[in-house]
């Protein structure tokens, strides 16, 4: 399988990575014209440094890369600028804490929902209420947290890649996973 | 409210310092009273575990390919491959 050797051959590239590289791309970005793009782009790249394919990664592991890179780039265009997104989510959970102590507001209070229960994990219907709650993200947290959580990178190359200090991305993690656990207890039934 | 909340930490910031301990590092002084103010508040305890599962599906969702879903259409593909061999034989 072409997959797996680490020889490049442009001839079977969408027929072995198209449908890959898209899934890939649309997890992270959620927008399926974009995706494609991205694939699209991605080969195209590709194509144009075929010869400094060096052969120590498998053909996909090296296409993934360089799509990786395109969605990197997608998230810094996406999360530059005014950043409204940001303001109208940060709106969104300031009921969650009373502004004096900081204590959960009842109506805003975890309660168990039944995410607890370990048999959801991979279930189809969560991992849809999953992805809609993703998609509510403000782009710059989506990114931050995507690259945390579905690539594992390091700290420090996050902050510099999206252009945020230490402690705004620690807010940006915790910020983050406010609205989405609240956005998941909304919607679980 | 019991006294205990009101020691150390409000859950805003109990909150912060139970994904920061997830992901990153902490202070022992930081994990102290963590563990002091999770002991009295109970809210904070289902959070902090239904983030972890959180953290979990997530991972879960990503890893997974999920196969039937987020295909190429045929023509697109058929078209890109075309362009791809237009450009090989550019060169």
């Amino acid at each position: 399988m072409s997959a797996e050797s680490n020889q490049l051959d442009p001839h079977t590239w969408v027929k072995s990575h198209a449908d890959y590289l898209y899934a890939y791309a649309i997890k992270r970005i959620a927008d399926e014209e974009q995706a494609k793009d991205l694939v699209q782009e991605t080969f195209l790249a590709a194509l144009e440094r075929v010869d400094r394919f060096e052969g120590k990664s498998s053909e996909r592991t090296w296409l993934t890369a360089i799509l990786k890179n395109k969605i990197i780039d997608v998230y810094r265009k996406k999360s530059s600028g005014l950043r409204k997104d940001v303001q109208a989510a940060e709106h969104e959970q300031e009921d969650f804490f009373e502004q004096d102590d900081g204590h959960w507001r009842t109506a805003h209070a975890p309660q168990t929902f039944g995410i607890e229960d370990v048999d959801h994990l991979g279930k189809k219907e969560f991992n849809n209420i999953l992805q809609m709650c993703l998609q509510k993200l403000p782009a710059l947290w989506m990114a931050v947290f995507t690259m945390k959580h579905m690539d594992d990178a390091d700290t420090t190359l996050i902050c510099s890649e999206l252009k945020v200090t230490q402690s705004n991305f620690w807010v940006i993690i915790h910020r983050t996973k406010l609205n989405l656990r609240a956005c998941l207890q909304r919607n679980w039934e | 409210m019991s006294q205990l909340k009101r020691i150390q930490y409000n859950c805003k910031k109990a909150t912060f310092l139970i994904e920061k301990k997830m992901l990153g590092r902490i202070t022992f002084r930081e994990y102290i009273e963590l563990r002091i103010h999770l002991l009295g508040c109970s809210v904070c305890r289902i959070y902090g575990k239904q983030s972890r599962i959180i953290n979990d599906m997530v991972r879960q969702l990503f890893k997974s390919s999920m196969p039937g879903e987020s295909k190429l259409d045929e023509n697109f593909k058929k078209e890109l491959q075309e362009r791809i061999e237009i450009e090989l034989n550019k060169n």
